[in-house]
């Protein structure tokens, strides 16, 4: 049975897609984790694409490979690691890390497969017409029936903020800094000096 | 047409690599938050599966609110990181026993 163009796109990419995790915990170095899993986003992305969720798979590729993934590079390049050592038990764990996987593979596709899920049971429902908007379709749905949960997402975004920066943050004490508080309480006697000069065409005559 | 099935087990598959990662890089803390986020993508992608095989479009609120949390979890994780590194050298898991546990 010859592939049509959509299985042949989900093969490819689930190929890519599993690769690259693959790739992710057995690269040696971190640098390059970070980099297959840019590759796992992006075509994660191209899966969500197919399944027509445009709008979360654009969100993905802009907020996570352009900003969560690009903060993880910067961690990584900036601590200066000893990667032997943190390699030293891969080996040893990685007959039971294979195991627990495999297991847990088998389980979850006996339960998720075919004979569940496959096309008797679900059948794929027809792809929607040209002028179907998706981001529409999920901004009617969040903005109506999701909104007391979008404020609280956006409050976990502040805190969030609030305490990456409040954790990094370091007072330095070698380091000229302006007190903002100081420089607003400062009267006008600590400043000014008042002096009192000769009368003019008195000095020089 | 591409059955439910092979994105469910795909995302399964994505799964159980992540966790397969926990189990090999229990020492490198930036491998394991890395690991984590491949987790919640194949969750992602089990939750847009069956947002578009129920035609319901609330699985993929879903999964905006799963990437939210995710990224404040990663901001939070990584800083944790750096402040870690600072006071330590070292992000190896079995240096980190300040508090005997």
């Amino acid at each position: 049975m010859p592939l049509s163009f959509e299985e042949f796109l989900f093969y490819a990419f689930g190929a890519v897609l599993l690769a690259a995790a693959l790739g992710v915990i057995t690269a040696r170095n971190p640098v390059h984790s970070v980099l297959f899993l840019v590759l796992a986003f992006f075509t994660s992305a191209a899966l969500w694409l197919l399944m027509e969720a445009e709008f979360l798979a654009l969100t993905l590729v802009l907020v996570y490979v352009g900003a969560v993934m690009v903060l993880f590079l910067f961690v990584v390049m900036m601590l200066d690691i000893d990667l032997a050592a943190l390699r030293a038990g891969f080996a040893r764990y990685l007959p039971l890390g294979l195991a627990v996987a495999a297991i847990i593979v088998w389980e979850m596709a006996s339960v998720l497969g075919p004979a569940r899920f496959g096309p008797q049971r679900m059948e794929a429902p027809p792809p929607q017409g040209a002028g179907y908007s998706n981001t529409k379709a999920l901004g009617e749905t969040l903005y109506t029936q999701h909104l007391y949960a979008f404020e609280v997402a956006a409050l976990i975004l502040l805190v969030a903020i609030v305490a990456a920066i409040a954790l990094t943050l370091r007072r330095r004490p070698d380091v000229k800094r302006q007190e903002p508080a100081r420089q607003v309480r400062v009267r006008r006697r600590e400043r000014v000096r008042l002096v009192r000069l000769p009368p003019a065409g008195e000095g020089e005559g | 047409m591409i059955p439910l099935s092979h994105y469910l087990v795909l995302g399964a598959a994505l799964f159980c690599i992540a966790v397969a990662g926990v189990f090999l890089n229990r020492k490198n803390v930036i491998v394991l938050l890395m690991a984590i986020e491949l987790m919640l993508l194949a969750v992602n992608t089990n939750f847009v599966a069956f947002a578009r095989y129920l035609g319901d479009t609330t699985g993929q609120v879903f999964v905006f609110f799963v990437l939210t949390v995710a990224a404040a979890e990663a901001a939070i994780g990584l800083a944790i990181l750096v402040v870690l590194f600072r006071n330590r050298g070292s992000i190896n898991v079995d240096d980190l026993d300040r508090m005997k546990g």
